[in-house]
């Protein structure tokens, strides 16, 4: 203990000694001064002129951007690879294999670096020459862009009917789950609480006009514009950290699958249960219990890898901070923040984690 | 007489051939229309993409090292003269070009050295000595200053050399951190198991990279004035660190599993702590999380990528020093991409392929 305590005490004189003789200043005043550096690219507007602490805000954005696509889309990935890998059709389950042990022995940094090479190198058309693969969808060196529909009355009146969708569908559950309780007459509860949902926003839509105007991306002599746009080191960042993490996802849900014995399935069939039940009640709970903290993992670790977003130059967090730290030279500052931020984000979702373990865990005598 | 008011059972129909090459490829490739439909959109992916990328790779492809034939290709085909023209300062770095023989044979040292600890006959004592003497030969081949070897800086080298130095070193030193902080973990001190608690948790919280730079830019702000450690040393130590809280939880995992009884058989038979930790608990609890060990070993070799984001230049930095000066190769990046990513992918394939295989073995001496 007092090692220790001597230890920090030593470090943190140290510190203090080497900042006093080198002139550093420290503290986090500098949050409030001018960044001085334009970002490029942004979920709000942001300029030059405004406070360090703004830019921050900025890459916090751009990280939470690129992870939860990242996610989002890793997950479907992995979950088709999971299965197909224990296809009975081998040639589905040779390029699911092959899939896997080809990009997560690849460290990502270099995935990353590849897809760049590949999106803003010479490998793609200059914006005038776009490539044009799918209506609407316009691909070149100054990245994607795609439709938007345009924001109209319709479109909020459509998402308060999806809201209040959610809502029947959620009484509708509650109402069947407590019937099948009393009378034990089972009622389908996924495809009706859909529907329902989907049938308030479909509802909200037409009530609102049933607007159908889309914003297209044009191609003309200089550039695409118009539509919506993702620049070629987002497009870079989001395809190599979900193909990389896709790989571990599909190991997870494949093995997360083969856990659950096949005397679980048997057994299912001799209570007589049909298949889509087995799977629902019985299979997929247990999967569940076994893949969903190791993937809450690859969750976390896909938004630590977002990091090295920094080599391909999109702007995430650690991209402002670096930038911060070189003109500031506030280096313990900004790497206080970037540590505050990422334990920040893994702790939370650790502690949602244990949460939802401590709920799904074998209830054990 | 029952039976005779049973209607009569309809014979099914003679069961679909089932041997021979034919019979099984149907009941593979078109057992029902979602696994035909699966076959089709394979197969159709597979004739599109497959001649397409052997065509670029291998028909249309320059493998001498032509600047000119390369640029007049215009990326239809690979350049992989780029690699024949590169090839050495991409595997080694800014490391003086005649002396570039030193770290190839260093490298070859820890390769062998590698391999010799991956077979079973060669495990003793012995191996534990034969490391110190590799890693010191290694030390003394790539620094040079004694037996007439022209001393080199280590801010010059790079390459595959330094690549399996800090992977090496974080590894081998991680290790012994790791089993302490596991034992830490489930410590009855308070003082040393919340220390503990907050190493693995801090670590595991935050990237690599943000380690990283903290190594290279606040650790020369915590030593006493007047000394400076090398950056390459720094970059260990934080890899070191970084791995280290990954590798104690595994550990901890194998410690969690063992039964209670070993303690207190342990205990029964008058072992003190670290007697029982390392005869008893130790080695059964590092068996059991071998392959998840190797795991974490292949994922340190990859992170050691990263340093290039602080300037070291380990494989992936030597690339970007190779091509990034030289405007006439500039754009054949891509090649070099792949050329280091194959070095990376036979790494860490042969690594996973024998974790597999000492899993498959454990799994055997744990079933008799």
């Amino acid at each position: 203990m007092a090692v220790i305590a001597a230890a920090i005490w030593f470090l943190a004189h140290n510190t203090l000694e080497n900042m006093r003789v080198r002139g550093i200043q420290s503290g986090f005043g500098f949050l409030a001064q001018p960044a001085g550096f334009d970002i490029g690219e942004s979920a709000f507007a942001f300029d030059s002129g405004e406070p360090y602490w703004k830019a921050f805000l900025v890459g916090l954005s751009n990280t939470l951007r690129a992870a939860l696509v990242g996610i989002v889309l890793t997950t479907i990935l992995g979950t088709l690879i999971g299965i197909g890998r224990l296809s009975r059709n081998f040639l589905v389950r040779g390029l699911c294999t092959g899939y896997v042990e080809l990009f997560r022995n690849i460290p990502v940094l270099i995935q990353l670096l590849m897809w760049y090479t590949v999106l803003n190198g010479d490998w793609l058309p200059p914006a005038s020459e776009a490539l044009h693969p799918l209506p609407g969808i316009f691909l070149s060196k100054s990245g994607m862009s795609f439709p938007v529909p345009e924001w109209e009355q319709g479109h909020g009146v459509s998402l308060a009917g999806f809201a209040i969708g959610i809502v029947v569908a959620w009484l509708y559950r509650r109402w069947a789950r407590s019937a099948f309780e009393k009378t034990g007459v089972a009622r389908p509860m996924v495809w009706p609480a859909l529907l329902i949902a989907c049938a308030g926003a479909l509802l909200g839509w037409l009530a609102g006009g049933a607007p159908t105007a889309l914003e297209m991306p044009v191609r003309n002599d200089l550039n695409v514009s118009g539509g919506g746009a993702v620049t070629p080191e987002f497009l870079a960042v989001t395809l190599g950290l979900t193909i990389y993490t896709a790989s571990f996802v599909a190991e997870i849900v494949r093995s997360g699958i083969q856990s659950v014995s096949w005397g679980q399935t048997e057994a299912a069939g001799a209570l007589g249960l049909s298949r889509a039940q087995a799977l629902k009640l019985v299979l997929l709970p247990q999967a569940l219990r076994v893949i969903i903290p190791p993937l809450t993992n690859q969750y976390l670790n896909l938004t630590k890898n977002s990091s090295l977003a920094v080599a391909v130059g999109y702007p995430d967090l650690v991209s402002i901070s670096n930038t911060t730290l070189n003109q500031t030279g506030r280096a313990v500052e900004c790497i206080t923040i970037l540590m505050a931020v990422y334990l920040t984000l893994s702790l939370v979702t650790a502690a949602l984690m244990n949460w939802y373990n401590a709920r799904s865990a074998i209830r054990e005598r | 007489m029952d039976t005779a008011l049973r209607p009569p059972v309809i014979a099914r129909p003679p069961p679909t051939r089932h041997v021979g090459l034919l019979a099984r490829l149907r009941k593979s490739l078109f057992a029902d229309w979602k696994n035909a439909l699966a076959t089709v959109i394979v197969v159709a992916l597979l004739v599109r993409w497959v001649p397409e990328f052997y065509n670029w790779a291998v028909v249309r492809s320059v493998t001498q090292p032509d600047n000119d034939a390369c640029r007049a290709l215009d990326h239809a085909g690979a350049c992989w003269g780029v690699i024949a023209e590169k090839y050495r300062l991409i595997l080694f770095g800014r490391y003086p070009f005649d002396e570039q023989w030193r770290p190839l044979v260093a490298t070859l040292l820890m390769v062998a050295m590698l391999v010799a600890s991956c077979t079973r006959v060669l495990w003793s004592r012995w191996l534990i000595a034969a490391w110190i003497a590799v890693l010191a030969i290694f030390f003394v081949l790539m620094r040079g200053g004694v037996a007439g070897l022209a001393p080199v800086e280590t801010a010059r080298w790079g390459g595959v050399p330094l690549t399996m130095l800090l992977s090496t070193l974080s590894i081998a030193a991680g290790f012994p951190i790791a089993v302490l902080v596991a034992l830490g973990r489930r410590s009855h001190l308070p003082a040393i198991r919340s220390m503990c608690i907050v190493y693995v948790e801090l670590i595991r919280g935050v990237p690599l990279i943000s380690v990283l730079f903290m190594a290279s830019f606040m650790f020369p702000l915590f030593m006493p004035p007047g000394i400076s450690v090398d950056v390459l040393v720094r970059v260990l130590v934080g890899i070191t660190l970084f791995s280290a809280a990954y590798l104690a939880e595994v550990v901890r995992g194998g410690l969690q599993a063992i039964p209670k009884g070993q303690h207190e058989a342990a205990a029964a038979m008058g072992l003190s702590y670290w007697q029982t930790q390392r005869k008893i608990i130790l080695p059964q609890a590092l068996r059991m999380v071998v392959p998840s060990i190797m795991n974490s070993f292949i994922s340190t070799f990859k992170d050691t990528s990263l340093v290039t984001i602080v300037s070291l230049y380990d494989l992936t930095g030597s690339l970007a020093l190779a091509l990034g000066g030289d405007a006439n190769w500039r754009q054949f990046y891509l090649e070099g991409y792949l050329f280091i990513a194959a070095i990376y992918w036979g790494f860490c394939f042969a690594m996973s392929r024998y974790s597999q295989w000492v899993e498959r073995r454990l799994n055997v001496a744990n079933a008799h």
